[in-house]
């Protein structure tokens, strides 16, 4: 049986910022990192450890100076600006701490934004898709809302219905838990567990808290710009329904 | 589109106080546009109507007689004077010769090959010189103009002028102006002499009065049968000029230099004759273009210092969207699409200002009968010129601020 190809394979990925100044810094010292399709990881290390970095380039929102990087099969590093974009359309969602949602549109428009993206407009069939996730994510009743009248874990849950509406391999989600009380990030963390369960989406979660990091299948902590070897709490089944202790 | 569209419309209604202040302001401008483009027009029609309304707009005259050089320079004589004669300086004095009257003789085969050009409304040949009316002891220095009545009234409108009397030149019959009919004393079947300066007269009776509105003109016109001027100018058969009117007054130029190709006469045009006139109008059309695009820039600047703010404020939804994967095409023509709707919505509002500010110029403001000094038209075509421009110049407004969101750098921009 072969495992399913890879949803990120990076290979001495390098970043350096203000290259050939005097202030030159290198964040990223050759990152090796395979994310297989469909698996729920933490990714965590303390600030300035190049977490941010490592989460944009793998998120193709920076480009990486050095090393190999291949997105869901394809070889990603000379893309330009336009091919960058439609990948990230095509293939990423993304969830971030703060700012999720676009003020002017209700979280109905808002889960459905990527559809219009793409289209142009949104047909009867994405709406009831936009719907449909708004219900998964226990928001059906704040289709109409506005994200001004949604609470930090609301507006949260919105962003995670639409990091899905294109049904993309990977999210990506930077602290999405950070801003919010106990209730709220424990209802958001299971809300992820149970999309990766059910679509098989693969989730890279950046996180803070070794309590959320604990219940995912891996955890991958950056330390220096360098990966630490895998910490062993790598769980084999990524299926299994029951969250870990 | 419908992506940049749909987010265009929201961020416009989402920053609505920004937005109207905008629209507003663009409303004002462009009603200003349209109102001067208006009160000029306005002005300018009847500027030339009141000049033109009067007076041929093209009109054929004989050459002048011109005195003949005493002695041409024989062509090849400064060559056989060879090097010794190099530099030698005629020097030549010229008497300009008196003019008497000539006419065209040979003109009933002109009007109809005249009239036969498309754009010519009218044509009207005349015999008119200097001539004295008397009566009495009352003389006047006059011009008297012999024509031919109903070619004449269609270049100058004259039956719409008569204020008494029967509208008609039979033989013997002369039409005068008001003043100069209080001058000499005459009424209306009143005989007068028309006296020439070689002893000619002519007993006329006055069958009606005019008033062209302009005393000087009502004090020398005496209109009579074109014969009878004939005669008393001593040019049988001839005419002294022949007027033309056109349907579009500034293709004149163009007629009087086709003309002048083909016929040995003088061709003058009211171009010519009211260069004056026409710079006078040149020069207003000019300040008329240089205030509106001092307005169209503040517009410009208006809308851009808007749109730059709105880019500032929403960097973080311009990075969403396009860490979401919208394209720097579909970022720019978000802001473009918002400064052309600012622009259009701006024209919108600013042509029913202007309407309200035309109404108000002319109720307001009149001459000393009490009557609108001329009428001020907001034409459809200078409201959808000036909504084309405006909607023109946000979308260039827009321009820099969209270049700017297109280039917004994502990553940076979810990071603060």
């Amino acid at each position: 049986m072969t495992a399913p190809a890879p949803i990120v394979e990076m290979k001495a990925i390098r970043k350096v910022y203000n290259a050939g100044t005097p202030i030159e810094a290198e964040v990223l010292h050759g990152v090796d990192l395979t994310l297989p399709a469909g698996e729920f990881s933490a990714l965590i290390g303390p600030s300035g450890s190049g977490k941010s970095t490592l989460l944009n380039i793998i998120g193709l929102l920076e480009k990486s100076s050095g090393g190999s990087y291949r997105l869901a099969g394809a070889a990603v590093d000379s893309l330009d600006d336009a091919a960058l974009t439609a990948a990230r359309l095509a293939t990423l969602g993304f969830v971030f701490q703060f700012h999720h949602l676009l003020p002017a549109f209700s979280a109905l428009d808002n889960v459905a934004m990527p559809v219009l993206i793409r289209d142009g407009r949104v047909n009867a069939a994405a709406r009831a898709r936009a719907a449909q996730l708004l219900a998964d994510v226990g928001l059906a009743d704040a289709a109409g809302k506005k994200p001004t009248q949604l609470s930090g874990g609301m507006q949260q849950r919105v962003a995670i219905a639409r990091s899905l509406m294109l049904n993309p391999p990977l999210v990506l989600a930077d602290e999405p838990t950070g801003n919010l009380d106990t209730v709220s990030a424990n209802a958001v963390f299971e809300l992820l567990r149970r999309f990766n369960r059910d679509f098989g989406t693969a989730f890279l979660i950046v996180t803070h808290d070794p309590r959320i990091a604990a219940r995912c299948d891996r955890v991958i902590e950056l330390i220096d710009g360098r990966l630490a070897p895998d910490t062993g709490l790598r769980h084999t089944d990524t299926l299994t329904p029951t969250d870990p202790p | 589109m419908g992506f940049s569209l749909t987010v265009a419309l929201r961020f416009l209604f989402e920053g609505r106080f920004q937005t109207a202040l905008v629209v507003i302001g663009v409303a004002f401008g462009m009603a200003a546009v349209t109102y001067i483009t208006a009160l000029v027009n306005g002005l300018q029609e009847n500027t030339i109507r009141r000049t033109l309304g009067v007076q041929p707009h093209l009109s054929i005259r004989p050459v002048k007689d011109v005195p003949l050089a005493a002695r041409l320079p024989a062509p090849g004589a400064a060559a056989a004077a060879g090097a010794g004669a190099r530099g030698t300086v005629a020097m030549v004095t010229e008497q300009p010769r008196a003019q008497r009257t000539r006419s065209i003789d040979n003109w009933p085969p002109l009007i109809p090959m005249l009239e036969a050009i498309p754009t010519v409304t009218a044509v009207s040949p005349m015999a008119s010189g200097a001539a004295l009316a008397q009566r009495g002891e009352g003389s006047r220095a006059i011009a008297l103009i012999g024509v031919e009545l109903e070619r004449y009234d269609r270049i100058a409108s004259l039956s719409e002028k008569i204020i008494a009397g029967t509208f008609r030149l039979g033989p013997g019959e002369a039409i005068i102006g008001r003043e100069l009919a209080e001058d000499l004393g005459v009424q209306l079947g009143d005989r007068f002499t028309v006296a020439l300066g070689r002893g000619t007269t002519e007993s006329m009776r006055a069958i009606a009065f005019y008033d062209a509105g302009v005393r000087d003109v009502n004090r020398r016109n005496v209109y009579v049968p074109i014969r009878t001027a004939q005669s008393l100018l001593g040019i049988p058969g001839g005419v002294t000029n022949i007027d033309l009117t056109v349907s579009d007054v500034f293709t004149a130029d163009r007629i009087t230099a086709q003309l002048a190709a083909r016929l040995p006469y003088e061709i003058e045009s009211w171009m010519q004759t009211n260069s004056q006139l026409l710079s006078a109008l040149a020069a207003q059309s000019m300040s008329t273009r240089l205030i509106r695009g001092v307005m169209m820039l503040v517009v410009v600047l208006g809308i851009a210092s808007v749109l730059v703010v709105s880019v500032v404020q929403k960097r973080k939804e311009i990075g969403i969207l396009r860490a979401m994967g919208a394209t720097r095409g579909q970022m720019t023509r978000v802001f473009l699409l918002q400064g052309g709707l600012v622009g259009a919505f701006g024209s919108v509002l600013g042509a029913g200002l202007s309407w309200l500010m035309i109404t108000l110029f002319t109720a307001l403001v009149r001459g000393a009968d009490g009557k609108p000094l001329f009428p001020i038209l907001l034409q459809a075509d200078v409201v959808l010129g000036v909504g084309l421009v405006a909607t023109l110049c946000g979308v260039l407004a827009a321009a820099a601020p969209a270049r700017r969101a297109a280039r917004l750098d994502p990553a940076q921009a979810i990071r603060l």
